[in-house]
This record gives structure tokens, sequence and C-alpha cells, in this order.
């Protein structure tokens, strides 16, 4: 179990800010950094990472700072986005050189173990050049794992990884932040982040937007108007009961059926609509928030 | 020093297109050698081929590739962040790269002088100019990995010294004999062969060449240990 602290970590660039005063704590489990691109999301990583100095501020994975101090790479796994460039190199090969550098007293049976884990013995004696880029990506994440790490730090780990493989990459990260492992990986794609981390830390601009569980990411908002579809036995009547209510907004009919809803207080309009539907003889068919995507929320911190 | 790193090095150089060029650099200069001696009927008339080719330009060309090869892309694209994110000394990662870098050099520049030298006329001349490629070719291969190790120009900043700073200017300016890697190996030559020019003085051209070496390998160590990964944008 390990925790890497960021306390008022920034990083410039000559006139260039990259991270602005960035305080956060990654923890067991599986967190994404979620960001559009150039949010600073890479240099934070390499910071994590202990290949970048931050201007001010420290990082440190279990009280020690991760600059310039190699020992630390014992706990550390690292997917870099960088492309793989031993291509003269079979995957085995490469793995199995990670495990030498690593010195485990069982290199080959830890090569052969995390081969097996990313799906990756088959194809791991041909040259890394023949690789497609999900088998590239995969390993890289065995050559992170190789020794075990109990924090693992992916960046951008699902680029150019078709729907198969994420889903498989996915499920890996989940079982290994179950595990209790410090899984944190960065994406700048909402639904990625959306599927695999409960827990976020939002970055834009280079500035710590928001931390937490997305639900409560969401919750924060509370200003922020959501939007619901919903279709039931009667949506003209539905309408009518809707829009006596003070947390409603407004009360679309849509052509193709059903209401599209805007509510200012989502807690007590989520809480107060069954019984009311039910109290005036209508029946729910759906309910389903319309914009619950993270791209919404994205939008609404960046404007704010 | 780290087996791994000296493998993965020695795989990396020999893996790469870049060193048959390494390799058909001194086999061109033995073959101007051979055919100098075929056509011409002066006996000494090959030796030129040694001191003003292949020890002057030969040698250094090798060492910069094979300086540059172990290094070079790895750092350009960012993929030494595998070797680095390691629990291994970055200044042992230094050494075992230059050890590649530096037996490339031997190997084939070094010896390329000496098989050149040999065809040339050999004798205690050959030996002269044998100890003088292998005094040269550690320095060289040294400062050119500590080149590496600081910027991507490395090939160019090299090509400047050797071609500027060893070649042209000290041409000219008998005083850049004491600031330059390859007069310092011919000095510690003239000490087995008087064939050879006498620059500077033996302790001097040691001392520096030394110092070089040494310098070199620690400032890329030092490089390494302050390695940033940045992203491309």
């Amino acid at each position: 179990m390990s925790d890497l602290v960021l306390d008022k970590v920034s990083r410039w660039f000559g006139n260039v800010v990259a991270v602005n005063d960035v305080t956060m704590t990654i923890g067991p489990g599986v967190t994404g950094l979620l960001g559009p691109n150039g949010a600073g999301k890479t240099t934070l990583m390499a910071m994590m990472a202990g290949f970048l100095a931050p201007s001010s501020g420290t990082v440190t994975l279990d009280g020690e700072p991760v600059w310039r101090h190699t020992d630390a790479y014992r706990l550390i796994g690292l997917v870099p986005e960088r492309e793989l460039s031993f291509g003269y190199l079979t995957g085995r090969q490469f793995v199995r050189a990670n495990a030498d550098l690593h010195r485990l007293p069982d290199a080959a049976g830890a090569t052969e173990r995390i081969l097996e884990v990313v799906d990756m013995v088959e194809p791991s004696a041909r040259r890394i050049d023949t690789y497609s880029k999900g088998m590239r990506q995969r390993v890289k994440i065995a050559a992170a794992l190789v020794h075990d790490p109990t924090v693992l730090l992916l960046d951008e780990p699902f680029n150019g990884v078709d729907p198969r493989q994420r889903m498989h990459l996915m499920d890996l990260l989940r079982r290994l932040g179950d595990d209790g492992c410090t899984v944190l990986f960065s994406s700048h794609i909402l639904e990625e982040v959306e599927r695999l981390a409960r827990h976020i830390e939002v970055v834009v601009s280079g500035r710590h937007a928001a931390s937490g569980d997305f639900g409560a990411i969401r919750r924060l908002m509370t200003d922020r108007p959501v939007r619901y579809s919903i279709t039931s036995s009667d949506d003209r009547a539905l309408a009518a009961v809707l829009i006596a209510r003070p947390a409603v907004q407004s009360v679309n009919l849509r052509p193709q059926g059903g209401l599209e809803v805007q509510v200012s207080d989502l807690g007590t309009f989520a809480a107060d609509l069954a019984p009311l539907t039910r109290s005036h003889g209508l029946t729910l068919f759906e309910l389903s928030p319309s914009d619950e995507s993270l791209e919404s929320v994205f939008a609404y911190l960046v404007d704010r | 020093m780290n087996g791994t790193i000296l493998k993965l090095a020695a795989q990396a150089l020999l893996g790469r297109r870049r060193f048959w060029l390494l390799v058909a650099l001194p086999l061109a200069l033995i073959g101007l050698t051979v055919l100098i001696r075929a056509l011409s009927s002066d006996p000494d008339a090959a030796w030129p081929m040694v001191s003003f080719l292949g020890f002057p330009l030969v040698l250094p060309l090798v060492a910069i590739l094979a300086a540059s090869s172990v290094l070079g892309p790895e750092v350009d694209d960012g993929s030494i962040v595998y070797l680095l994110a390691k629990p291994v000394s970055r200044h042992a990662v230094a050494i075992s790269k230059w050890v590649v870098a530096w037996a490339a050099t031997l190997v084939v520049g070094s010896l390329g002088v000496l098989v050149a030298a040999l065809v040339a006329g050999g004798g205690s001349e050959a030996a002269g100019w044998l100890v003088a490629a292998l005094v040269a070719g550690t320095t060289y291969s040294a400062l050119f990995l500590a080149l590496s190790a600081f910027t991507r120009h490395a090939v160019v900043v090299g090509l400047i010294f050797v071609l500027i700073w060893e070649g042209l200017a000290g041409g000219f300016l008998s005083g850049v004999a004491w600031l330059s890697i390859g007069q310092w190996g011919i000095q510690v030559g003239h000490a087995v062969s008087s064939e050879l020019d006498a620059p500077v003085n033996l302790p001097w051209a040691l001392l520096a060449s030394l110092v070089v070496t040494v310098g070199g390998v620690w400032f890329a160590g030092d490089r390494l240990r302050s390695f940033a990964l940045t992203g491309d944008e």
C-alpha cells in the first residue's frame, strides 16, 4: 500500500506554467487523471515518476521524494505515453530485461507470469517492431508490472488500443486496484475515466480543477442545471405535474415522444419524482440523465 | 556497471543500420591504403592515409557513431525512461553504455587504424599509431557519450569538434594541440615510436586524456540523473 503525495507542486518551463500549485494525494485503488490535451497531465505524471523536478513544492512516495531517488523505482511501475523504441528486441527479451534490471530473484519466472497476465505469451517471441499498437501497449504494461510495483502510473494507456484490448486492460487495472495497488492513469477521454475510475482528479490548464468521486464532483456543482429524459404512460400529464415543481426549470416535449426535463436541484428532484408520478396515477417507463457524461462536467469546469 | 544495460546497449549498437556505416569507415580506409600501396612505387606513400585520414578522421567518426548509437536515440525519443525507471544508479547506466561504445571504438576504429598502419609499412610506427588510437579512441568515446547525453545534436557537435577544432584550427594554431584529443593520443604514441610527433608532453597527454575520459562518463551519468521526461506538446 503506497501513497503518492503532491504538496503545492508547480512546474514551469521558462514563462509557461505547465502545472500550477497542485496538491493531491493518490492512494490505493484506481484513480483517473482527467484533463484535455495540454492540461499538464504528462508533466504531472513525469513529476510523480521522478522524471521531472518540481519547480516548487514536493512530490513524495511514502514520505520519500521521488526526484533523483532511484530506489523509489522498486515501488513504482511506469507506463509512459512514448512509443516503445526497442524494436530490435522481442517482447519477451524486453520484459526480461526489465525484470533483470530490477534484479528479481526469479526474473525468468516473473517474465512468463506477467506475459500471461497481459495475454502476450504467444507473440512474445516476435520482435517488438512487428507489434500492433495494442500489443506494444501490453508489453509496456508487462514491463512496468514485472516487479509487482505498489504504484502503477500510466500515461494515456488506452491511446490507439482497440476496444477488445481496452476492455482487457481495464479489467487488469481494476483488478490491480482491488488488490491494493495504487493505480493512476491519465486520459483526455471521458468515458474511459468514467468506466474505470471511481476516484477522479481533474486538471485543466495546469490547475487542479476538481477531485473526488465522479458523483461527488458532479454534486459539487449544485448550481449547474441537470437534464433528464423521461418517458412515461402520459407525457403531457407528467409535464403538467413537473412544471409545477420549484426544482424544475423547463420541460420539453420531444417530437419522438418523452420529455426533456431541466432541473436546478437534482437531489430533491430525484427523491420527489417517484412518489409524485405515483400519486398522479402515472407510470414511469424510463428515466435517464441525458448529460451525465463527463464531457458536460468537464465543459462546465472549463467554463467556470 | 550493469550487465543488462551492457547487453541492451550492445544490441542497440549491433541492431541498427548505423552499425554498418561504423564498420564501413575503417574498411574504406584499409581498402584505400591497400590501393595506394599497390599502385605507388614509393614505400612510404600510404602513411598519410593513417596520419591524415585514419587517425584524425575515421577514428573520431567511429567514436561519434558508436557513442551516439548507444545513447542518442534512446534519449531523443525518451525510451531511455524504461532503463532509468529502475533501482539502478544512473552512473552505472552511463558507465555500462560507455563500455559498449568504448569497446566498439577500439575494436572497429583503433583496430582499423592499426590494420591500415600495418598495410602502410608496419614496424614500430604502426605500434605507435595503435597506442595513439587506443588512447584517443578511449577519450573520444567518453567525450562523445557526454555529448550524446547532453544534446540531441551530438553528432553535429562532435563533427564540429573534430573537423573545425582539431582539424582546421589545429592545423594552423599549434596551441590547439594542448586541447586536442587526437594530439594527446599522438603524444602517447610518440612514447612508443619516435616516428610520431610530440606536439605536447607525455604527462599532460596522459593526464588530460584521463580527465576527459573520467569526466565525460561522470558527466553523462549526471545528465541521466537529471533526465527529464517531457510531453510531446
